[in-house]
């Protein structure tokens, strides 16, 4: 589904990739974890192509992602700020958005969902900023990509939005989709996550489930176990 | 491209920058029209604002345009385009729609005093065309300093210097290097030296179409030979072309290679 092999990447003299291995398998979800300024945006980034490694391949079905732009129709993506073009109205926005991409019908569901209803003729330069990831959100879902990539998913939603949100995630992925997400909130990653991968300085430290992740830093709960690999290493 | 064009042209038409810009223009032809009274000496008048001001406008436009949308970039980025395409469509969107305010702001006062029934009309279309030519040069190159330069205020610095220099400072200098080496045949190096700089190139270009040769003074004579021939014409127009064309190449290779 997702291979990335010996990757690297460094912003001037931080090295913020140190030959990231990974691979994804298809369905499920897929958490990527680590301490602030680990690398977890960039490894989404260059799977998206936004951020050119310095080294290393990605493939995303079997294709190499370099110099292509026609893989990104598999790829649904939810960036972590909302920044959207503050002069253009919401239903603009998903209307440009589907000229882009392709005819979709999901956008009206979506709407009604999370209540978005009065903000479409608003601009998006006056909502505020849990409304913008609600259309943030809305734009990601609208489009049926067998891969979602969500970063920081649950960012200034209020708590039935969030419920909203993990049955979203609960429906694509029994559709068999493949989702990766990034948070800090550690219950909601527990909730939702199949399979986790922790990043410390650029490298994969811990890669598989929860339960193997608690047998081992022999830790009773989730949040405790990931504090355990932080102190034990200095973060 | 086109869609991301279509989108960065309305985008732009609907700020009020546009209007601005356009009323600015038809303010001008309309001053100008009344203060010379005369279509032949408005266009003289003209090429002298055009030729340091549309610069300077592509500049300011281009490098505020690219700064400002780059949320818009972001989401664009994201989604299944070539990023040749996304660049090339917002440059593309900023001087397409800077062209129109300048032909319109001056065409309509013009056209309005009774330009088709004028000789002026072939030296009005040429300024219109230089002008549309110096809108496309320096939008392309606001953007390439723009795509080097994550920090705004570096960037707005670097494109100001960069129009100073050219708008100014290279002539000075050419000047200078004249003098300096007055001693041997400089015609072929300061007609080089004209090619060199889109906006001197531009001037040159108007003041021999509008045969007032004598403005240029010491070199004159070269220079009418060499631009008042259609092969001069033709010369000319293709280096302006290459202006064009130079830095587009490297909004293309510069945009392959950015992170974001």
């Amino acid at each position: 589904m997702v291979e990335i092999t010996n990757l690297y990447k460094k912003f001037g003299k931080n090295e913020v990739l140190n030959g990231i291995d990974l691979s994804i398998k298809e369905g499920g979800i897929f958490a990527v974890l680590g301490p602030n300024g680990s690398g977890k945006t960039t490894i989404i980034k260059t799977i998206l192509g936004m951020v050119i490694p310095d080294k290393g391949s990605i493939k995303v079905f079997d294709s190499s992602i370099k110099n292509n732009s026609d893989y990104r129709h598999k790829i649904d993506y939810l960036p972590q700020i909302a920044n959207f073009p503050s002069n253009l109205k919401v239903n603009e926005l998903i209307r440009m958005i589907k000229d882009l991409r392709g005819a979709t019908n999901e956008d009206q569901k979506l709407i009604e969902t999370f209540k978005l209803q009065p903000f479409i003729n608003k601009k998006l330069g006056t909502l505020s900023g849990g409304t913008k990831q609600k259309v943030n959100i809305v734009l990601t879902f609208m489009f049926n990509s067998p891969i979602i990539i969500l970063d920081e998913p649950t960012t200034g939603l209020d708590p039935i939005s969030l419920i909203r949100l993990k049955e979203l995630i609960a429906a694509e992925k029994a559709k068999g989709k493949t989702i990766l997400i990034t948070s800090h909130i550690m219950s909601f990653v527990e909730e939702v996550a199949n399979e986790i991968v922790f990043i410390l300085e650029g490298k994969i430290y811990f890669k598989g489930s929860i339960e193997e992740l608690k047998a081992k830093t022999k830790q009773q709960d989730f949040e405790h176990a990931i504090a355990n690999i932080l102190t034990e290493n200095h973060v | 491209m086109f869609k991301i064009l279509k989108y960065s042209f309305f985008d732009l038409m609907r700020s009020s920058w546009s209007y601005v810009y356009f009323g600015f223009y038809l303010l001008l032809g309309i001053v100008l029209l009344f203060l010379n009274n005369d279509l032949s000496k408005a266009v003289i008048t003209l090429m002298n604002v055009i030729i340091v001001l549309v610069p300077l406008i592509g500049t300011i436009f281009g490098v505020m345009y690219y700064y400002n949308s780059k949320e818009f970039t972001e989401l664009l980025l994201a989604q299944p385009l070539k990023r040749s395409s996304i660049f090339l469509g917002q440059y593309l969107g900023v001087a397409i729609s800077l062209s129109m305010s300048l032909i319109l702001g001056l065409g309509l006062p013009f056209i309005a005093y009774g330009l088709f029934k004028s000789n002026a009309i072939w030296d009005f279309s040429l300024l219109l065309i230089v002008g549309v030519f110096l809108t496309f040069i320096f939008s392309a190159l606001a953007f390439n300093i723009a795509l080097s330069n994550e920090n705004k205020i570096k960037g707005f610095g670097y494109a100001i210097l960069m129009w100073l220099f050219l708008a100014i400072i290279y002539d000075g200098l050419f000047l200078m290097s004249l003098i300096l080496f007055e001693d041997y045949p400089l015609d072929k190096v300061s007609l080089i030296g004209t090619m060199l700089n889109p906006i001197d190139l531009s001037r040159t270009l108007i003041l021999l179409k509008l045969d007032i040769s004598a403005l240029l003074g010491y070199t004159g004579a070269v220079f009418k030979q060499f631009f008042g021939t259609s092969f001069g014409l033709i010369v000319s127009f293709l280096a302006l072309a290459v202006w064009v064309g130079l830095p587009v190449l490297r909004i293309t290779y510069k945009s392959i290679k950015k992170d974001f």
